[in-house]
């Protein structure tokens, strides 16, 4: 089952999908169309945990060796935006860029957990882009906040995916367009380290709860992106995901 | 972002009443720390002095109250405590001007910001720091009216009674006012969210079955047994 988490008219509903152009059916009985909604992150977000540099082909791109051990740094709510939602693009900066990621949702509890029960822990999936803006990037607890914890450049949705549904995670398609054409494809098959391996890894350390999120990397192809660019992440199962470049200006700075 | 059981114990007698579970700390905030690495800086990996201030999160599997036992992994002979002033928000922070900066804040209180011992700072240190429960708070949020001036804070840590360290907020890098500014530039702080401004160093160590009290100048004690695993 596929569902969102949406805002219209006055309250926040549960939503399904409705047929082929993007209709939504609220868990009401109202069906209204997808502008008509404001899609929040499409469920309860707990920590934020995120991979870098967990596809081989991207640690190269970025001219760095592949980790020994998983690179995981983590995020605050501030972070998260619904799908059709707006991100603020500096304009000092050089090179701000999008990052199409398989996140991977906590159900069950997980504590020291084996790769081999690992799955058992997970409620579902959906897509997330989180943007980094490579200018502010320190060496000091690297990937940094200020580059990579920015208000509303962690976009979650538009739908939470049932595991059930998904039969399997480790071959999953990824692309991003940007402004419809093809800018990033991988494939979570080259994930350097895996969905159990990193929930093992995770839960031997800190408790995972129910609505954690792992957001699990970005493979190669990444781009600078410029106000009024439109940046669409598709996962395959998962749907696709839109997100739009705002200017300082917007905001009034 | 869901709330922690590990807060129930922390009274917060002031607006907005309840925290969300959010910590963020900011890293080689005091002089102390930023001293100890000495010429460092300069070299690999970090090439420079950071230029803006390093921040972590300390996940909701960390919190825990005062009272509350902190188990020490098995893989861990000891940890590192940090002694850090806690500033509870106290409404929607959100490009904060320094000048303004205290209107934000609701109240203080005591942060024991739990680590495994690292000595180096390339990569967020999630796997020494985001432990299940290295993050005890205490004892109460004291309101801002209460404390007149954030920036003259003194702090004794003890280990089973004996002084191990002192400190005070006046060696801070940036001051809370410069920090919340420059934190709130680019992520929003909520009511209820809390920011740890910073350690000295050298951290004092504790091991099994020793008992960490950290007190602060009109803030109350936070104490905290360390166990085995």
């Amino acid at each position: 089952m596929m569902r969102a988490r949406v805002a219209y008219a006055g309250a926040i509903h549960e939503a399904t999908p409705m047929g082929p152009v993007g209709a939504l059916r609220l868990a009401d009985g109202r069906v209204i169309a997808e502008d008509q909604a404001i899609w929040l992150p499409p469920f309860e977000v707990g920590t934020i945990i995120a991979l870098g540099l967990n596809y081989a082909d991207h640690a190269k791109e970025m001219a760095f060796k592949a980790q020994e051990e998983p690179l995981v740094f983590l995020k605050g709510p501030g972070a998260l935006l619904g799908h059709r939602g707006y991100t603020r693009r500096p304009a000092e900066a050089m090179f701000m860029h999008y990052e199409c990621e398989l996140a991977v949702i906590i159900g069950r509890s997980a504590q020291r957990v084996s790769r081999s029960r690992a799955m058992q822990h997970v409620a579902g999936y959906c897509i997330a882009n989180d943007y980094a803006v490579r200018d502010y990037l320190e060496n000091w607890y690297r990937p940094n906040l200020r580059a990579k914890n920015r208000d509303g450049a962690t976009v979650l949705g538009p739908w939470f995916v049932d595991a059930a549904d998904v039969r399997n995670p480790g071959d999953l398609g990824l692309r991003t367009f940007v402004n419809g054409a093809l800018a990033q494809q991988g494939n979570t098959r080259d994930l350097l380290f895996d969905v159990p391996f990193l929930i093992e890894y995770l839960s031997a350390f800190m408790t995972l709860l129910a609505g954690d999120v792992i957001l699990t990397g970005t493979p190669q192809g990444v781009r600078n992106v410029m106000p009024g660019d439109e940046v669409v992440c598709e996962i395959d199962g998962l749907g696709r995901q839109v997100n739009w470049i705002a200017a300082d200006e917007v905001y009034g700075r | 972002m869901l709330p922690s059981t590990g807060l129930s114990s922390i009274a917060i007698d002031v607006s907005p009443f309840r925290l969300t579970g959010t910590v963020y700390g900011a890293l080689l905030n005091q002089r102390s720390a930023l001293a100890v690495l000495g010429d460092s800086v300069n070299r690999l990996p970090y090439k420079a002095p950071p230029r803006w201030p390093v921040l972590y999160l300390k996940p909701r599997n960390t919190l825990a109250g005062p009272g509350d036992p902190v188990v020490i992994p098995q893989d861990c002979a000891e940890l590192e405590v940090a002694a850090c002033l806690g500033a509870v928000i106290g409404r929607t922070a959100c490009r904060v001007r320094a000048a303004d900066a205290l209107d934000f804040i609701a109240g203080y209180l005591i942060v024991n910001d739990v680590s495994v011992p690292h000595e180096n700072y390339y990569r967020p240190a999630v796997r020494e720091k985001a432990r299940d429960g290295f993050c005890p708070m205490g004892p109460r949020v004291t309101p801002r009216e209460e404390i007149p001036d954030p920036g003259c804070i003194d702090s004794r840590t003890f280990i089973d009674g004996e002084l191990v360290q002192s400190a005070s907020t006046r060696d801070l890098v940036r001051p809370l006012e410069q920090l919340l500014a420059e934190i709130t530039d680019f992520m929003t702080l909520l009511a209820g969210d809390v920011l740890c401004l910073g350690a000295a160093a050298p951290a004092p160590r504790v091991r099994c079955a020793q008992t960490v009290t950290i007190e602060m100048a009109g803030l109350g004690r936070l104490t905290n047994r360390f166990i085995a695993q």
